[in-house]
């Protein structure tokens, strides 16, 4: 039961976190050069990510499940682990935070300064957004088909994957920009910990260990990895103060 | 053959990332659990201890190499 509800919610924030990135993609071009071609764009790079999905996930899911395990786990490990280190490293004051607006910004520029199209498709605005969904959903992807096949519930993560994007969409269409209120490193921080957790635990499952307390060992390594998280944050943010107050100083 | 590094890279990049050696500390630990657990040990302690240290040392990399 908890182990499906982190689930849910780590396939949840990782689709909602890239839905917004590729929404301010989307944006960009579609508001400065129009919709038809934006959202061919969209629907083919939709096709193209669903189509992985649908072929990958049931065919994982006939691999014996302690390698299953080991791979998937040691692949979400990896993506978590990434995930992790750039949200403490935000958090921490030691890189700059996604800015939707600087970004949105930017790609209207972009899109104004490209050649203005000659036929009926818009081919920039159609490659632009292709893209910039592709690349954004690739990784949601192999999160979906990870979370889902080594679990067994492949339908229960692409529903949460499904449901993050109409959330996100939604929001978008209310708002009619980017959304730039979205506390995105903080979203990012809770998905690296909930993938490094669920990595380390069927990627040591998958290596032959028997976790102590069974499947609830899930919420003790997501209390680690968080605790671990945070303390490594905090150390970054007096450090980062530390060589601030001394630089005044001098 | 331009199209095959490209390839290459975006997998590369995609799946290791920035920190290729947080990527090798994982192989190690993988090695290191399944091996422990084939020969009768319970090492369900390793992968946490690893993933701890590697993380640590791949922030604290990026902070001293003034990267970050």
């Amino acid at each position: 039961m908890s182990s499906n509800v982190l689930l849910f919610l780590g396939t949840f924030l990782a689709s909602a976190v890239e839905a917004v990135e590729a929404l301010t993609i989307v944006l960009a071009v579609g508001v400065v050069r129009g919709w038809r071609s934006t959202l061919l764009g969209v629907a083919a790079a939709s096709v193209v990510l669903a189509a992985i999905i649908a072929a990958l996930g049931p065919a994982l899911q006939r691999i014996p499940i302690s390698t299953l395990r080991l791979v998937v786990g040691a692949l979400l490990l990896t993506f978590g682990l990434q995930w992790l280190r750039k949200a403490i490293l935000r958090a921490g004051g030691y890189k700059p935070l996604h800015d939707e607006a600087a970004k949105f910004a930017i790609g209207r520029a972009e899109a104004s300064s490209a050649a203005a199209p000659t036929g009926g498709t818009d081919w920039y605005s159609f490659t632009v957004a292709f893209k910039g969904v592709l690349l954004e959903g690739l990784e949601v992807a192999f999160i979906v088909i990870g979370f889902g096949s080594a679990q067994g519930k492949l339908g229960l993560a692409v529903g949460a994957a499904a449901a993050a994007v109409v959330v996100v969409v939604a929001v978008g269409l209310v708002v009619r920009g980017p959304l730039e209120r979205v506390p995105e490193n903080r979203l990012k921080f809770v998905v690296g910990v909930l993938l490094t957790s669920f990595g380390t635990f069927w990627g040591a499952e998958g290596a032959g260990v028997e976790w102590p307390g069974s499947d609830l060992a899930i919420l003790a390594v997501a209390g680690f990895v968080g605790l671990l998280s945070v303390a490594l944050t905090q150390a970054l943010r007096r450090r980062r103060e530390t060589v601030t107050a001394a630089e005044v100083q001098t | 053959m331009r199209y095959v590094v490209a390839f290459g890279r975006f997998w590369w990049n995609f799946i290791v990332g920035d920190d290729w050696r947080v990527a090798v500390g994982l192989a190690v630990a993988f090695a290191g659990t399944w091996t422990l657990a084939h020969h009768g040990v319970n090492a369900w302690w390793l992968l946490p201890i690893a993933v701890a240290l590697l993380l640590v040392g791949s922030v604290l990399r990026e902070v001293r190499s003034g990267v970050a």
